[in-house]
């Protein structure tokens, strides 16, 4: 058996070895045909080629060069761009002296004609920008100079700024995605080549590895508790390993969110699957959905033999199995492949904090019946099913039976589920982090529908836009997935789901005032040791309720049932039973002499 | 405001100075020698294991002490003073009390084995005994458990967990029969064995051999087998802790003998939990009660004598618990190991052999006196109340429902039970309660 595991192990580390190699495996390659598949408007094409002439039909390696050679292209496209279409000071010395009526200075809009009269594409673009961005300014009269000179300097700054990249340049958003599309179009080599051999030598090996070594734990002895040696562990306990393992996840998701071109031959790895699913292409997220996948469904096996002897554990984990599988990951592809919208139909605003954002509502109602159905649908969960099924199972129905960050922090992040700060002080920190998250989900989605209903951009001054791209960035992105994850192996699994996800925050907040749903105690028969605390991914210090026969009724419990699985004198029970008595005393039974309330 | 001081810091000693606390304002001190604070004791295994660090066995955070102005005092008290009432420390230094809590617990026993106190043999009972206990077990090639009861196979699960070898010396022909009946104990007997250790039943152990720096390196049992070995846990029961007390004029025997209120005979000095002997025994309950629950119990009661509203020690039914590697186990009422005379009992065992329960009935009245439950999770509230309302062995069966503790999904076996009550009586027809 130790033999089939250190195999397995091996098989996987070559895998997985292969895979990071492969990172730097592929050569980049930029030719014409890339860049007008890709740069459509015909000056800005012009513009790249140029700039880009010396890159032309060289190999390059490794990614990091290529994308620093694009990068350089676009700022020195933009630098030039600001360097011969930006509004001059001599410019605007011009404008105020042709402005100039007696003491006063009344701006016509006219006047631009004066200062620039040419027919050349600079001074044509200056006009049409200077008359779109400070039509405001037409008829006005200044009194003092400074004034008009500032308000002009005004218009030529936001022109600076908004006008010229945008028209004559690149934009930062369209620099971030051209970075990443032209990367993989110009991506050659073994990887491309032969997508499907390195599926097999670095999936395949990886699942096979784990499976040698996951699936001889069945003989590790008679079904029961495992956790021996996890504190003596390297891997779980903070040790080398489990920092050298967090420092990876933290830098996937660093890469996946924010320079994902980087690891564009991992997605090219993955585009045959892709095809095969969706009939196109594959992009980031479907590498991410993928690998997410077969991590919930690999570390769903050791779950189910781990905890073997307890029904409650595999029925779950099966659970977070198949909603991950079938509705994270394989029905919105196939939505797609059928020219339907993406939809991922078990996941709950404000979770799914876009949900309202103004294109998801438009690609929806656009869509015809099954649009609107998906519209309904989301909105029947965050209004009917959260409320109604937390009500009668407790938050758990969701967070630990459906929810894909709870699958994966359920399988993937079971090994590291004791690392959870059970402090009272970790607690505070919690409430309040958790319930200003969603206060902030709740502000940007109102913003945000606001700007879809009105057509305006800013509320009390506010971007719409910039906040969402704020909690985008810093919420959707840093939060849930670099902490939320890549802290596991540092911070316990559920580091996202305790401190920061809004959904769980609602779902608590109905789980705390209003809900059958509590984890009873067994009369007097704890004893203090703390294997229920010390495995509770929430961090909920399950004893301190337990040794005084309390109920444990907390906001945050996801229901996840270990407690009860970890305590060796049958203490703890998941239950839903009336409301009545939920916040019983708590009563120690057992003692006669008085009625002990502890 | 009284100056209590409490030796010991174990379940008993913080139960006793969390309730005082709870009720007054006195002036509490807990000295302790093993540890600056509270643990479980009970949970010192899963250290050894890597279930959990020494920290998280420790039920409450250390700034709680401060915060609920329970002072805390780590030395050894070496004598008392009940005259003066006045306690000396080892480092000389005295203090006074007005009312003083012997909550001191025990220590494992020795019966004159040689080569009991070479190296490498232990008991497993303080927190120094883990400390000792991960140092000799290292690198070792095998550990042999002596004495069959809860603590020696919680020893051999420990070792198992470290991949160490275990032989298990059991005097008796069963695992722990002087209190588990005959059909369980031969449950944990094959559990053990499933667990790969090496089980020896009706074996007793002659002498301990030492190698020539003077630690254990073999067992002779009493069959004059020789078995190589490096570490020797010894687990023949524990013995009150009483040894400092000679000349301090309470009285002792096994234990400190105690009223019903837990007093000793030295007016304001009390006992309590595992060092406690009681004069009188309660009915069907031993003199010194060395159980988790009942040291607990003995805490909560002393504090509300302690606080003037006194109170004698009346625990209601019995009932108890622990876990044989994989099979848990829970006990209400009583359930001796031999039937008594007006005894009759119904026994039920799953076809896997891992889960059973055993009900104790009056044979004249029906009523049930006791239930075990291996594998299978009681509710406490239940059998408590239906033990205090004296319900027959026919309304438990059909009521079963009520009294289950497991986890949502798990098997149920209620039907199973039920029909085997009825094929084995003729004439009885009972009905499960749904």
């Amino acid at each position: 058996m130790k033999f089939i595991k250190t195999i397995g192990l091996a098989l996987f580390l070559v895998g997985f070895g292969i895979f990071n190699a492969s990172f730097f495996l592929n050569q980049f390659q930029l030719n014409e045909k890339i860049i007008h598949t890709y740069i459509t408007d015909s000056p800005k094409q012009n513009l790249f080629k140029e700039q880009a002439s010396a890159l032309m039909d060289q190999q390059i390696s490794p990614g990091f060069t290529f994308v620093g050679e694009v990068a350089a292209i676009f700022e020195a496209i933009n630098e030039e761009a600001l360097q011969s279409y930006s509004i001059k000071e001599d410019e605007i010395d011009k404008i105020i002296a042709n402005a100039r009526k007696g003491d006063a200075f009344s701006f016509q809009i006219q006047v631009l004609s004066e200062v620039y009269p040419g027919n050349d594409p600079v001074s044509a673009f200056k006009r049409k920008a200077f008359s779109d961005y400070g039509n405001w300014l037409d008829g006005r009269s200044f009194d003092d100079r400074e004034t008009f000179r500032s308000n002009l300097q005004n218009v030529a700054g936001n022109i600076k700024e908004y006008g010229i990249i945008s028209q004559k340049g690149f934009d930062t958003y369209t620099i971030k995605n051209l970075k990443y599309s032209l990367t993989k179009a110009a991506s050659i080599g073994p990887v491309n080549d032969n997508p499907v051999k390195y599926l097999w030598l670095t999936y395949v090996l990886c699942i096979a590895g784990a499976m040698l070594y996951i699936l001889p734990k069945i003989k590790d002895g008679p079904p029961g508790i495992k956790n021996n040696g996890i504190f003596h562990s390297a891997m779980k306990n903070v040790g080398w390993l489990g920092i050298l393992t967090g420092t990876y996840l933290i830098l996937f998701y660093i890469f996946l969110y924010f320079y994902p071109e980087y690891m564009t031959t991992w997605i090219i790895m993955v585009d045959p699957i892709s095809e095969f699913l969706k009939g196109s292409e594959a992009g980031r997220f479907f590498l991410y959905g993928f690998i997410y996948t077969l991590c919930i469904l690999v570390m769903g096996v050791r779950m189910l033999i781990k905890y073997r002897h307890s029904r409650y554990q595999m029925v779950r984990t099966v659970s977070v199995m198949f909603f991950q599988t079938a509705f994270a990951f394989l029905i919105p592809e196939i939505l797609l492949r059928l020219n339907q919208p993406y939809f991922d139909f078990k996941n709950i605003w404000p979770l799914d904090y876009d949900f309202f954002f103004d294109n998801e509502l438009s690609t929806l109602v656009s869509s015809g019946g099954l649009g609107i159905f998906m519209l309904v649908w989301g909105i029947a969960l965050i209004l009917i099913a959260v409320p109604v099924f937390v009500y009668f199972f407790g938050k758990r129905w969701y967070c630990s039976w459906v929810c894909g960050c709870g699958g994966l922090a359920e399988t993937l992040g079971d090994p590291y589920r004791q690392l959870s700060d059970k402090s009272l002080k970790a607690w505070r920190v919690e409430r309040i982090l958790i319930h200003a998250v969603l206060v902030f989900a709740v502000l940007m989605t109102v913003g945000v529908l606001y700007t879809y209903f009105t057509g305006t951009g800013s509320l009390m001054g506010i971007s719409t836009y910039k906040i969402r791209e704020v909690y985008g960035a810093w919420i959707g992105a840093g939060f849930a997935g670099v902490v939320g994850t890549g802290f596991y192996p540092l911070m316990g699994n559920r580091v996202w789901c305790r401190f920061g996800c809004p959904l769980a925050a609602y779902l608590g907040l109905v789980q705390r005032f209003k809900s059958r749903f509590r984890i009873t105690t067994n009369g007097g028969q704890c004893i203090s040791c703390g294997n229920c605390s010390t495995y509770c991914e929430m961090g909920i210090d399950v004893r301190w309720y337990a040794q005084r026969g309390q109920n444990i009724v907390r906001s945050s419990c996801v229901g996840c049932g270990v407690c009860s699985s970890v305590c060796p004198r049958g203490v703890l029970n998941l239950e839903n039973r009336d409301e009545n008595g939920r916040f019983g005393k708590p009563i120690l039974i057992g003692n006669d002499s008085f009625k002990v309330e502890a | 405001m009284k100056n209590i001081v409490i030796i010991g810091n174990g379940i008993s000693g913080i139960t006793a100075a969390r309730h005082i606390r709870k009720m007054s304002k006195h002036k509490i001190t807990v000295i302790s020698a093993e540890t600056d604070h509270f643990f479980s004791r009970t949970a010192l295994m899963y250290v050894y294991m890597g279930h959990m660090r020494f920290d998280n066995i420790k039920p409450y955070e250390n700034w709680f002490w401060k915060k609920n102005k329970i002072d805390l005092v780590r030395s050894y008290v070496s004598s008392i003073q009940t005259g003066d009432k006045m306690l000396v420390l080892d480092d000389g230094s005295t203090l006074n009390y007005d009312v003083l809590i012997l909550a001191v617990g025990s220590k494992p026993n020795k019966f004159g084995w040689p080569g009991q106190d070479l190296k490498g043999v232990q008991g497993l009972y303080s927190f120094q005994d883990l400390e000792s206990m991960q140092q000799y077990t290292e690198n070792i090639e095998r550990g042999v458990v002596v004495g069959g009861g809860l603590i020696g196979v919680e020893m051999a699960e420990m070792l198992l967990s470290r991949n160490i070898p275990v032989t298990f010396l059991v005097r008796e022909e069963s695992f722990w029969n002087v209190v588990l009946p005959r059909e369980e104990s031969e449950m944990i007997n094959r559990h053990i064995r499933e667990h790969h250790v090496d089980l020896r039943l009706s074996t007793e152990l002659k002498e301990i051999l030492p190698d020539e720096n003077g630690r254990a390196q073999a067992v002779v049992t009493n069959h004059g087998e020789k078995i190589s070995c490096q570490f020797v846990g010894l687990t023949a029961g524990v013995s009150p802790n009483i040894g400092f007390l000679k000349d301090s004029g309470i009285e002792t025997q096994r234990g400190i003998m105690v009223d019903p209120f837990l007093l000793t005979n030295v007016p304001d000095v009390y006992a309590i939990g595992d060092c406690a002997q009681f004069r009188e025994p309660l009915p069907n309950r031993r003199p010194v009660e060395q159980v988790w629950y009942t040291g607990r119990m003995m805490g909560e009661v002393v504090a509300r004598t302690v606080c003037g509203k006194k109170t004698a020690y009346k625990p209601g039914v019995w009932f108890n618990s622990a876990k044989f590697f994989d099979i848990e186990y829970q006990t209400y009422g009583h359930v001796w190991s031999q039937l008594k005379e007006n005894e009759e009992q119904f026994y039920w065992e799953h076809r896997d052999g891992k889960k059973c329960l055993k009900f104790v009935f009056d044979k004249a009245s029906r009523k049930l006196l006791g239930v075990n439950a291996f594998g299978i999770r009681i509710r406490h509230e239940v059998l408590d109340q239906w033990l205090n309302e004296g319900r027959t062995i026919e309304f438990v069966l059909e009521n079963l429902k009520k009294a289950n503790f497991d986890p949502e999904f798990f098997k149920r076996h209620e039907s199973e039970v039920i029909d085997l009550y009825n094929r084995q009586n003729a004439g009885a027809n009972l009905n499960l309660v749904k």
